[in-house]
């Protein structure tokens, strides 16, 4: 099971360049909202055509500008849940999964979609029309009308982003359950990690049109590769700064690190690896003025400005709640070894 | 009294009322799919017989069909057909005249139309003749029935062009607007005030029903969304 996707697209003055490749496992596409995710879904779904390029599904071409084949979305036996689903409502839940079956007699249909009503857990519903269902049961009957098709590629557009978080919770849950039985290839776009943390296990991001390597998705989580992987993966301490003689300039922070890679353009730290005492004798310190404390989950966020950098410089550190401190001067520490060195675009972007 | 004229009417409304409803409604589709500039000039020509003053159709229309004209000279020479003063001319007077209507509103209803599910339909492996005819008419059908019944509506009172083009001739062409007239100019009040109570009958029927389908299908598409 692989797809491969090498597409330029540009849409006015924005462009659109994805190269990619999934292996067995289910991919994140990850950006930020307009970094051209939707236009490489319908792109890959044949809903857009791509202006260069090449796009392959398990060894068939589905599209080559070379050799100038496009084939219609409906030949390329791609399933696509969209954002809010997109059932049609005016045909019932049986109805719109008796739609997503492709062959057959009149009979076959409606046995096919029977069955995928039951694998679904639908039938109480099967009967109303799209408007009166709840979000889950809207959510299952787009998968099962997807389903019965058998797609080998099946493409996910932000299912989750309009949801409360409790409601969230259970969709992602549910959508995990029913993904297990699918053999075929799942790509799956958003702009949350947490979301795509918990049905994919490598990631690709993409950066204003740009896509980046992929990786895996831990490997994403704790070591980002660049300033955009940084901000998607959650890091809020982030500075840029340049390179020289083998030390890093943070102007935002009003610090100098040692850094070997003269690619060096941004450097990140996680809110845990800033500490308020000095751990060991290469620690670089930075004095900084709290700003306030907020109360995050089971621990504090505690925002403090850097005295000697930008003026507009923010760093969030961990604490725990029992940790006070006395006054609202505070030198805070870090290991350099702890600092992500980010590069702003990544090798397959350039 | 002749009920001619009445039947007449509704036969040249509903027969014109047909052929635009297919014609509007392909127009309006295949319209939005061209190029923004040629898509600006068809769209000026298929709305101008809406603010063209009726007589000034039916005489271009006379232009083309009339027997001295190359296309009537065509029609009598090889099929033996004279249009003018007949109530096919009728129909096609009315069709030209309500043909804006429908196109506009039928424009209008696709223009809100979600393309996600037409994108949809495409992916499940749909064929583009089965997502308009069973997501994007469904999905339009409230402004497409509004502009039906408004189209029928305006062809049952269209009196300009198609004297025109069929005249008045007791017992063929007359329709209930032409009768009036000719009633009126021959003193007969009595008969021409009856037809005129029948016409307000015909128009508030019409409306009542647009009325209703209107708020059945705000009461379904509510449910429906």
């Amino acid at each position: 099971m692989s797809l491969s996707v090498h597409i330029q697209k540009k849409l006015g003055s924005f462009e659109t360049h994805v190269d990619f490749e999934t292996a067995s496992d289910p991919l994140g596409l990850l950006g930020a909202s307009g970094s051209g995710k939707s236009v490489t879904l319908n792109c890959i779904a044949g809903i857009m055509k791509p202006d260069f390029g090449r796009i392959e599904l398990n060894g068939r071409v589905l599209f080559d500008s070379e050799k100038h084949i496009n084939l219609p979305p409906q030949k390329r036996n791609i399933g696509y849940l969209f954002q809010e689903y997109a059932l049609f409502p005016n045909m019932t839940v049986l109805e719109n999964i008796q739609a997503g079956v492709r062959a057959g007699t009149r009979r076959q249909k409606r046995e096919a979609a029977l069955e995928a009503l039951e694998r679904f857990h639908l039938q109480d519903v099967q009967n109303q029309y799209p408007g009166t269902l709840s979000g889950g049961q809207k959510q299952r009957t787009a998968l099962a009308r997807i389903m019965v098709g058998n797609p080998e590629l099946l493409l996910l557009d932000e299912p989750f982003s309009a949801l409360d978080s409790y409601l969230k919770w259970q969709l992602l849950w549910e959508m995990s359950e029913y993904l297990k039985p699918f053999s075929g290839d799942v790509l799956f776009v958003s702009h949350d990690r947490d979301e795509l943390s918990k049905l994919c296990s490598s990631v690709c991001i993409l950066d204003h049109g740009k896509s980046e390597a992929v990786q895996a998705f831990q490997e994403f989580l704790l070591h980002p590769v660049t300033l955009a992987g940084a901000k998607l993966a959650g890091y809020r301490n982030i500075s840029e700064g340049t390179v020289h003689n083998g030390v890093f300039h943070s102007d935002s922070w009003g610090i100098s690190v040692p850094c070997t890679d003269p690619q060096a353009k941004a450097i990140c730290l996680s809110n845990d690896h800033l500490h308020s005492l000095r751990n060991g004798d290469t620690d670089i310190a930075i004095e900084c003025s709290v700003i306030c404390r907020l109360a995050e989950g089971d621990k504090d966020v505690i925002l403090l400005h850097p005295k000697h950098g930008a003026q507009d410089a923010i760093l969030c550190m961990n604490v725990s709640k029992e940790t006070f401190f006395a006054n609202n001067q505070l030198s805070v520490y870090f290991t350099p070894a702890d600092a992500i060195i980010l590069t702003s675009v990544s090798k397959t972007g350039e | 009294m002749d009920w001619f004229p009445l039947l007449n009417s509704l036969r040249i409304a509903a027969i014109s009322t047909v052929i635009v409803f297919f014609l509007g409604i392909f127009s309006a589709y295949y319209l939005a799919r061209l190029p923004r500039f040629i898509k600006g000039i068809l769209d000026v020509i298929l709305t101008l017989s809406l603010v063209l003053p009726p007589t000034v159709v039916g005489y271009l229309l006379l232009r083309v069909i009339s027997p001295k004209r190359p296309l009537g000279i065509f029609l009598n020479d090889f099929f033996g057909i004279r249009l003018t003063m007949t109530w096919c001319a009728s129909i096609i007077a009315t069709a030209i005249v309500i043909f804006p209507l429908m196109y506009r509103t039928a424009r209008g209803a696709f223009e809100s139309f979600d393309e996600t599910l037409a994108s949809a339909g495409k992916t499940l492996g749909k064929s583009n003749t089965y997502i308009f005819w069973r997501i994007r008419m469904p999905y339009c059908r409230q402004g497409i029935l509004a502009g039906t019944i408004l189209a029928f509506a305006r062809a049952l009172g269209e009196y300009g062009a198609t004297s025109m083009v069929s005249g008045y001739t007791p017992g063929k062409t007359a329709t209930v607007s032409t009768t009036v007239y000719q009633l009126w100019r021959l003193n007969d009040d009595a008969l021409a005030f009856k037809w005129v109570l029948v016409n307000v009958a015909i128009s508030a029927a019409v409306l009542l029903a647009m009325n209703y389908f209107e708020k059945r299908s705000m009461r379904s598409g509510g449910s429906l969304k």
